[in-house]
């Protein structure tokens, strides 16, 4: 089977995103430091494995961001973030006059 | 919404079979913050060795219930679905986490008109923006009109078939599905994978400025995608969610 059929997204990423950031993180708008493509990290393309989370830049495939477990330790790579952009809650947004 | 996700224990109240492959699970969650249709739960097997084995599963309810409903396909060779869709029944305790997810969700305030896209068990998270549109008031329905174009193999293993058919019949709800594997002779529907003719026909074009939502196996949500965008939405509007090679 092809790696990309297997291959998921932020989305499911979504619950060990919040153990290292401690917010909701799927819909923050992350700058890959390898193309300068900007996406929301649900829309980036993740590789699981036992140990943690791999999620790569759709444009490049470059890896944005890895999170590895082991025992004791988070441990994390940002390094394929150069800017990250991490809305609001929904309230707030609503209250800044989004369009309903 | 608070900063660490914790694991905790819900109450199973009730199992029920949507298909022979697919069985919802309706949940007592307490405490529970509420939830956006979209969102996911994060749920958790220990076996008595200690070897944990953990899986993302779609919340299928509506916001507005007081109970926590998923819908899960049981996998052949499965971890954890044929635990939930075989063994697990009321009474019982599921860990779980979340609600979890910010990016593939839908509530009114986001507006419309909807276009909801799925194959197989991708239905999930799209019923739950179904079900949340169809508490609307109905002036508020009219103003936001949803298309739902549900891919399956065939009509049997079709989640929520009844209730879609009672959705269609709403004016401002409409529902296409096509069956891919194998159709009853009586079929007059659709009867291969979504393409671009059949995006032309029955979704919206990108004129209407649609919210996209596209979640199922992971080889159509990714050509889905191309092909709205291709087509000329707007890629900020067309949102997916991959569910992996099966479903």
């Amino acid at each position: 089977m092809q790696t990309e059929e297997m291959r998921l997204d932020g989305n499911a990423a979504g619950g060990a995103l919040r153990e290292v950031f401690a917010q909701e993180m799927t819909a923050a708008l992350a700058t890959c430091t390898g193309c300068g493509t900007i996406r929301p990290v649900g829309a980036l393309l993740e590789y699981g494995h036992r140990m943690g989370v791999v999620l790569r830049c759709p444009a490049c495939e470059a890896p944005v961001l890895r999170i590895v477990r082991t025992p004791g330790w988070l441990r994390v790579d940002a390094s394929g973030i150069s800017f990250l952009t991490i809305p609001g809650e929904p309230d707030e947004a609503t209250r800044e006059g989004r369009r309903v | 919404m608070p900063p660490q996700l914790a694991w905790r224990v819900a109450t199973v109240l009730d199992v029920h079979d949507e298909t022979p492959r697919a069985r919802t699970l309706v949940l007592e969650v307490s405490p529970w913050p509420g939830h956006r249709p979209g969102q996911h739960v994060d749920v958790r097997l220990v076996a008595e060795d200690g070897y944990q084995a953990q899986r993302s599963y779609s919340i299928a309810s509506t916001p507005e219930e007081a109970t926590v409903a998923l819908t899960v396909e049981r996998l052949e060779d499965g971890e954890v679905s044929p635990y939930l869709c075989d063994v697990l029944r009321a009474g019982d305790g599921l860990e779980l986490r979340g609600p979890i997810g910010g990016y593939f969700v839908w509530t009114l305030d986001q507006g419309g008109p909807l276009l909801l896209v799925g194959g197989g068990s991708g239905i999930v998270p799209l019923m739950a923006m179904l079900r949340h549109h169809a508490r609307a008031d109905a002036a508020v329905r009219a103003r936001l009109p949803v298309r739902l174009i549900y891919s399956a193999r065939s009509q049997d293993v079709v989640i929520y078939r009844e209730e879609l058919e009672r959705l269609d019949h709403r004016p401002e709800v409409e529902v296409t599905l096509t069956l891919t594997r194998e159709a009853p002779t009586s079929w007059s529907g659709y009867r291969r994978r979504i393409d671009r003719e059949i995006l032309d026909a029955v979704s919206w074009p990108p004129s209407e400025m649609p919210q996209a939502f596209v979640c199922g196996p992971t080889a159509l949500v990714e050509s889905m995608a191309t092909l709205l965008v291709e087509l000329g939405h707007d890629p900020a509007c067309v949102r997916t969610e991959r569910f992996g090679p099966t479903g």
